[in-house]
């Protein structure tokens, strides 16, 4: 039975390798445009590609009108004959409402269901007779990942790294977990697509210092700061916009077509489908014109042909204004940073988008410096995904800290914003916002939550409502409400409040204002076909195992450490009631791991008694009690770190 | 209070393993398992001297040793508890660190740590006419300014002032001397402000240079 005693971890290391290894996770960059998945073992990732050799997975989605979906490739040749039943550029619509899309009509190629505009909420499309919401759209691309990755790897796939653009708000961050949770993949984290480029450039382990990470996809803006020191990448800023991208670069080109139309043609309407087709047109001029100085182009609407010639010249004129604001930003960032342009050391590309040739200009010239392109900038992002992914699945050194790229903050009086974590505050982060009622004998509060820079609410992204009740009765100004705003490594919020005069917790129910509801969540869950019930048995079975395995351990390790403390009769029934745990964790029974768990708890319990009498007398005996209190603990801890290194 | 119960309330079974572990460790000397934060100030979360003139490398350096220890990432295959703890230690951590790193917010926490019950106004008294002075002349001279050559020069200036400002917090602090440095935090205060809106009015004036 000694043999049952060794298995003691180190906190954070996963303690079953498997026999089959369950802990590969894959890297996925959903993009705008394109989308990759890649996977990292011992350190080397690869890109998932297909037989082909391409590591891009068009983000366009087909639909069938029997509900089937094509994504990739075959889906984008749809697009010019079957517009209608396909979508593009989904990622722009990913936590966003009816409000935010209304802006964007005429120039997005989305038909968006309007009918409910007036419950706001997640906006809708009208896709091939059905109402789709842009989680489910982007759920099927994840789910072309995950087929891709698992015909490459030959085996299961259900873990990954996904990464979003630094600047996602809240409601577009949780609606990227959704789509993954609705796509059967449990993501281990969201990592911010700079970092995930930082990783991939291997700047951890290279050099020291302050980097710039400038990445300008087809519908995302991102500008990040890091700084690496030993292995520790640290985002210092971050900023950018959301709806700001090659795309625009796109409409911009097409616009111009179109007003040529207009001139010559004297055309005053295109359809939907038109619009996408001369779209198409645009984004392939645009690549044309990255490589070459000039070319011609055919637009078709309203069955006549027009050519149009355009020069370089001509495009970088009507793409500089967005160019322009992305300089902007990476000015503000560096000024938020407070840092100047001679302290960074490097600037890395990102991004389909930075193949222009402008864009490569101005931000040499802003930063002074050529910057890094040497990784395929639609690759990078996805490799770096991979390696993060691995770092979580197997351990490593390397570990980042990133920051919430928007501040979060809450409605006062006369619809101004309380600002209440300031953006480019180091996550996971909790912060506690105290309230009082303002009439007497008041019983019920409502809390808006925003996020955004601006001081008014309606400049601000709504991000939930919620409602306090059962606030002790008393006068205005007498009860204290706590409520507390966390945000997790991936960038998400959660509320909690507490009464605490009278110390009643309460439970907040946050209505996520563009968001999912837990009930559509579980319908479309349950729709879902791909998510059998077998998958949702397993995974809870696992969990079951993890947790059982933990205590496990923490058994083995407090008998190995004060075995004395029980007699021979003792010793063997625990370490029977652990025979039988390990026993239950080899087998396939949730119910019996779990029973076992509690077996081993009750077993254990006077020995947990006698173990904290123990530490009680040593404290006693050995130690004076100011040993445990003030100043000491400075020492405690540096001791504690100095160990670890 | 006995000190058999001095030396209970310092200590804590570990939730895990259910063993002793006292208040502020991170983790269980016996099975490792990761802690909640205890309550300790920032200068003992951090593991440095409770004293306003830190050294910023060494801070830096000891909140990454410490986030290699207890940021979730560590815990992305740990269980629920695990990830739910390693969560509130590095938000924890977080706290400590925002707070320590920067030269007003450390003033102002540690006035208040030291002065605690001696000024309960803190930081924020305006009762010195001459900060109030200061800090209305250098809002009407932002104001009057117009080009972007008269912004830098008041935003160099104000650099300048919260550097030396900073200088005479070292000073103060070493000497005990907590009037003085409530006076200087509050200073502090009018100068970083003034300093985000000079920044503002920076790029009103010139947005795109």
């Amino acid at each position: 039975m000694e043999d049952l005693l060794i298995q003691i971890h180190e906190p954070g290391e996963t303690p079953e390798p498997h026999e089959h290894d369950e802990r590969l996770a894959v890297g996925i960059d959903l993009g705008t445009t394109n989308s990759v998945v890649a996977v990292s073992r011992k350190n080397a990732p690869e890109v998932l590609r297909d037989p082909d050799g391409k590591g891009l997975i068009p983000s366009v989605v087909a639909y069938a009108a029997d509900g089937s979906a094509v994504v990739g490739g075959m889906a984008k040749q749809l697009l010019l004959s079957r517009p209608e039943g396909v979508v593009s550029s989904i990622k722009r619509l990913m936590g966003r409402g009816v409000e935010d899309v209304k802006g964007l009509k005429g120039t997005l190629p989305y038909d968006v269901d309007t009918a409910d505009a007036a419950d706001g909420g997640m906006v809708r499309l009208n896709v091939a007779g059905r109402r789709l919401t842009p989680v489910e759209i982007s759920a099927d691309i994840l789910r072309a990942l995950k087929e891709r990755a698992e015909e490459m790897l030959d085996r299961d796939v259900d873990k990954a790294v996904v990464t979003v653009p630094a600047y996602f708000d809240d409601a577009a961050r949780l609606a990227t977990k959704d789509a993954a949770k609705l796509a059967g993949l449990e993501v281990l984290r969201l990592v911010n697509e700079p970092t995930a480029a930082a990783l991939a450039y291997g700047l951890d382990k290279e050099v020291e210092g302050l980097y710039a990470v400038y990445d300008l996809g087809g519908g995302t803006f991102d500008i990040s700061l890091l700084r690496m020191e030993k292995g520790v990448f640290q985002v210092l800023a971050t900023g950018g916009d959301a709806a700001l991208g090659g795309d625009d670069f796109d409409h911009a080109l097409a616009e111009h077509f179109l007003a040529e139309r207009a001139r010559d043609l004297g055309e005053t309407e295109i359809s939907t489908a038109e619009a996408k087709q001369a779209l198409m047109t645009a984004r392939i001029a645009k690549e044309n014109l990255t490589k070459r100085d000039h070319g011609e182009w055919v637009v078709e609407a309203n069955g006549e042909q027009s050519l149009h010639k355009c020069d370089r010249a001509t495009f970088e004129d009507l793409i500089r204004p967005f160019v322009r604001r992305t300089i902007v930003l990476c000015k503000g960032v560096i000024s938020d940073a407070g840092v100047t342009n001679d302290e960074i050391h490097g600037i890395v590309l990102v991004g389909g988008s930075t193949r222009v040739p402008l864009v490569r200009t101005m931000v040499g010239e802003v930063f002074g410096r050529k910057p890094l392109a040497d990784i395929n900038p639609d690759e990078v992002v996805a490799v770096g995904a991979a390696l993060q992914a691995e770092a979580l699945t197997s351990g490593s050194d390397t570990l980042l800290l990133d920051v919430t790229p928007l501040s979060l903050g809450i409605e006062t009086m006369g619809g101004l914003v309380e600002k209440i974590i300031p953006r480019n505050t180091p996550i996971p982060v909790a912060k506690a916002q105290e309230f009082t009622t303002f009439k007497d004998g008041q019983s019920a509060m409502a809390v808006h939550v925003l996020q955004g820079e601006r001081e008014m609410v309606d400049q601000n992204r709504s991000l939930a409502r919620f409602e306090l009740h059962g606030i002790p009765s008393t006068t205005a100004g007498g009860a204290r409400i706590r409520v507390t705003f966390q945000v997790d490594a991936d960038g998400l919020l959660t509320v909690s409040a507490a009464e605490d005069t009278t110390g009643i917790e309460q439970e907040v129910e946050v209505k996520p204002s563009y968001g999912l509801s837990e009930d559509e969540m579980s319908k479309m869950l349950y729709d879902s076909l791909k998510y059998a019930k077998d998958d949702m048995t397993l995974r809870l079975l696992t969990e079951a195992r993890v947790e059982a395995r933990r205590v496990f351990n923490a058994v083995a390790a407090a008998l190995e450490a004060d075995r004395d403390l029980l007699n021979g009769n003792e010793q063997v029934e625990i370490l029977r009631a652990m025979d039988k745990l390990d026993a239950a964790i080899s087998g396939e029974d949730r119910d019996v791991i779990n029973a076992s768990v509690e077996t081993l708890d009750v077993t254990t319990q006077t020995f947990a008694q006698r173990r904290m009498d123990r530490g009680i007398n040593a404290a006693l005996e050995g130690h004076s009690v100011d040993e445990f209190e003030g100043p000491e603990r400075a020492t405690c801890l540096t001791k504690d770190v100095t160990e670890e290194e | 209070m006995s000190l058999q119960d001095e030396c209970r309330a310092a200590m804590h079974a570990c939730w895990s393993c259910k063993g002793p572990v006292l208040a502020a460790e991170l983790f269980c000397p016996t099975c490792k398992a990761i802690q909640p934060p205890g309550q300790v100030d920032h200068f003992a979360r951090m593991g440095v001297d409770a004293c306003y003139d830190l050294d910023g490398v060494k801070l830096d350096r000891r909140y990454f040793d410490l986030q290699r220890l207890l940021h979730p990432d560590r815990f992305a295959a740990g269980t629920p508890r695990e990830r739910a703890l390693s969560q509130q230690q590095a938000a924890s951590l977080n706290d400590a660190y925002e707070t320590l790193k920067d030269p007003l917010e450390r003033a102002d926490y540690l006035v208040h740590l030291l002065g605690a019950g001696v000024l309960p106004e803190g930081c924020d008294m305006i009762n010195d006419p001459v900060i109030l002075m200061e800090a209305m002349e250098l809002r009407e001279h932002l104001a009057d300014a117009d080009t972007p050559k008269e912004i830098d020069a008041i935003a160099t200036e104000t650099r300048r002032d919260m550097d030396d400002c900073v200088e005479e917090l070292k000073t103060a602090f070493t000497d005990d001397d907590l009037k003085t440095a409530c006076r200087l935090t509050t200073r502090l205060k009018y100068l970083t402000k003034l300093s985000d809106e000079t920044r503002v009015r920076r790029s009103l004036v010139a947005p795109h240079s």
